[in-house]
């Protein structure tokens, strides 16, 4: 009964043109990226090395796939949970706007089997963005600008070579694709205490917002509570494109990560188990 | 009269803080029955029905359906009991034909497309299977609620309000539909509706609840021969009424005449005496209705309590 139950999810998410918009907004924003580095690619890499070239040589295809998906994933990194709010959000609260919690309520289905099979089809959903994002910025790039040595300009420059690329982008894709289900999960939460999807889209939204700008205020309390608050373990992939990664730091940020989303998806059950549907 | 109960509520309550929705109700649907249950706005007719669907837990007070524990056994009794609970909702994205079979497969029941075709035939929908729901009239989208309602071939259908927005002619459709699986496959049907004819003519036992509590339940005919009819008789003239009346056996009841119509209230058994009675005063009748109606009974007990 899951399977089906997963598969119905599934066919509402993609039968809606909103579930395409983060797939879209992606598409769009790499392919203008790409097409301004193929034209103007060189002053890019002229303007990243200006400090090196007078002490360094540097020869090979610098503007290859590997440095446009990275600095593509860096870009995008904050578009990623739009699109994972535009869905999560109505997928209990729309269901409410509708009305067609009595439509499924009202089957021999248990409401927990409802509200697993909604999270499956939402960490599929998750997932294939992902997945997208790098079929379009990785294997594209590779394809038309090539492969090589991957430069990473964070806090100095880190070389890597061919070989030592793609595991670190299955990683960061990896820590990516928990820190959206975090997000996914607190949009259910939110989505099962209300009856329209906007609220849930915006709370989240909100909510994120205010995190990452308390968490970067320079005063003493918000330094205080940055451990605690939990955007500030989302960009910990970057660890990953360096040649010592602080795996305490990962294995910290996955349990913060993780157990965020453990708490708000058990909290969702015990609401939407308990909850009256009066719409 | 089947004794087996379908469904059998006792000490039905819900509260919302303040707020008694439904309060210590009771009431008992045997096999076969198309009961009907009735009370005006508010009185918790949809709050009952929800609980009866488990979309509201209940405060206290125990249902059992097909003589099992709602809460201990509620996929079991789910898995037979169809439902259209007020306005029918779809997923307006989706066609018919989608719609159903998403709804048929949560049902649990084996349901082919031919099972699906069939049922989009019998609401008269058939053509439209591949058509959104978007598209659909309110009108359609209630005979798609029929459709999802009888889908997985349920041993007991509730129905609330299913004839809201039909035209006559689909009033008249669903009347016939809800007519035919109580006789031909005897499906017991639970039936709020507001129109109070519709209960009248289809139903064969009824609740009447108010404020969320039980205040007649019984058998439709009897309740409605509890009481005096009232009967109006239209003349010609209004010559000799009163004098026919004031001189016969109906003089003691309370009746009233104007433009050479008479109204007077007696019990339904003295109506062809009555009309006996002027016919040998060679007084011409043109038209006799019996005016009480369960619309009046429903007013007199509701407003009584």
């Amino acid at each position: 009964m899951l399977y089906n139950l997963v598969n119905i999810e599934l066919l509402k998410i993609f039968k809606k043109w909103r579930s395409y918009l983060g797939y879209l907004g992606i598409g769009v924003i790499v392919a203008i990226v790409q097409v301004n580095l193929y034209l103007h690619g060189d002053s890019y890499v002229n303007h990243l090395t200006r400090g090196l070239s007078e002490n360094f040589f540097i020869s090979g295809n610098l503007l290859n796939g590997y440095l446009i998906a990275h600095l593509i994933l860096t870009a995008l990194f904050n578009l990623f949970p739009l699109s994972i709010v535009l869905i999560a959000g109505e997928i209990l609260a729309g269901e409410a706007t509708a009305g067609t919690y009595r439509l499924i309520i009202t089957r021999p289905v248990s409401r927990l089997q409802i509200l697993t099979s909604k999270i499956i089809a939402g960490a599929v959903y998750t997932f294939s963005i992902l997945l997208w994002m790098f079929i379009v910025s990785c294997i594209i790039s590779l394809f038309v600008f090539g492969s090589g040595e991957l430069f990473i300009f964070e806090n100095g420059i880190s070389v890597f070579a061919q070989d030592d690329i793609l595991w670190r982008f299955a990683l960061s894709y990896s820590h990516i694709f928990l820190s959206m289900m975090l997000v996914f999960s607190l949009s259910m939460l939110f989505s099962s205490f209300v009856e329209n999807a906007i609220g849930p889209i915006i709370a989240v939204m909100s909510i994120l917002i205010v995190m990452v700008i308390v968490s970067q205020l320079p005063f003493d309390f918000t330094q205080t509570i940055k451990p605690y608050i939990f955007t500030n373990y989302m960009s910990d992939w970057h660890t990953f494109f360096s040649y010592d990664i602080d795996w305490n730091l990962i294995q910290k940020s996955v349990l913060v990560l993780g157990g965020h989303s453990i708490i708000f998806i058990i909290a969702t059950i015990i609401i939407f188990l308990r909850k009256d549907i009066l719409t | 009269m089947n004794t087996e109960k379908i469904i059998e509520i006792t000490g039905l309550t819900k509260k919302y803080k303040k707020l008694i929705a439904v309060n210590n109700l009771n009431l008992n649907v045997y096999k076969g029955d198309v009961f009907g249950f009735l009370g005006p706005n508010g009185a918790g007719k949809s709050t009952t029905i929800r609980m009866l669907l488990t979309l509201i837990n209940p405060t206290s007070g125990n249902i059992k359906i097909f003589g099992k524990d709602l809460t201990e056994h509620r996929k079991e009794i789910l898995a037979k009991v169809g439902a259209i609970v007020e306005k029918p909702d779809f997923y307006l994205y989706l066609t018919a034909y989608k719609n159903l079979e998403i709804l048929g497969k949560m049902s649990g029941a084996n349901v082919s497309k031919i099972n699906i075709m069939e049922i989009l035939e019998l609401v008269g929908l058939d053509k439209r299977y591949d058509s959104k729901v978007k598209t659909f009239s309110h009108g359609m989208k209630q005979r798609l609620g029929i459709a999802q309602a009888l889908l997985h071939n349920p041993e007991l259908v509730i129905l609330d309000e299913p004839t809201v927005g039909l035209d006559p002619h689909g009033i008249k459709e669903v009347r016939e539909i809800i007519l035919r699986l109580s006789s031909e496959k005897q499906i017991t049907i639970f039936l709020s509706s507001h129109i109070l004819k519709e209960i009248e003519l289809i139903a064969n036992r009824m609740v009447i609840i108010n404020k969320g509590q039980t205040i007649i339940e019984g058998e439709v005919k009897q309740l409605l021969s509890n009481d005096n009819d009232e009967v109006e008789i239209n003349f010609r003239s209004e010559l000799k009424i009163q004098e026919v009346l004031s001189t016969s056996i109906f003089a003691s009841h309370t009746f009233s005449v104007t433009d050479s119509q008479l109204n007077i209230n007696l019990p339904e058994e003295k109506i062809p005496q009555l009309i006996k009675t002027f016919v040998e005063n060679n007084c011409d009748i043109y038209s006799v209705e019996r005016k009480k109606s369960l619309e009046d009974y429903f007013l007199k007990i509701t407003d009584e309590k």
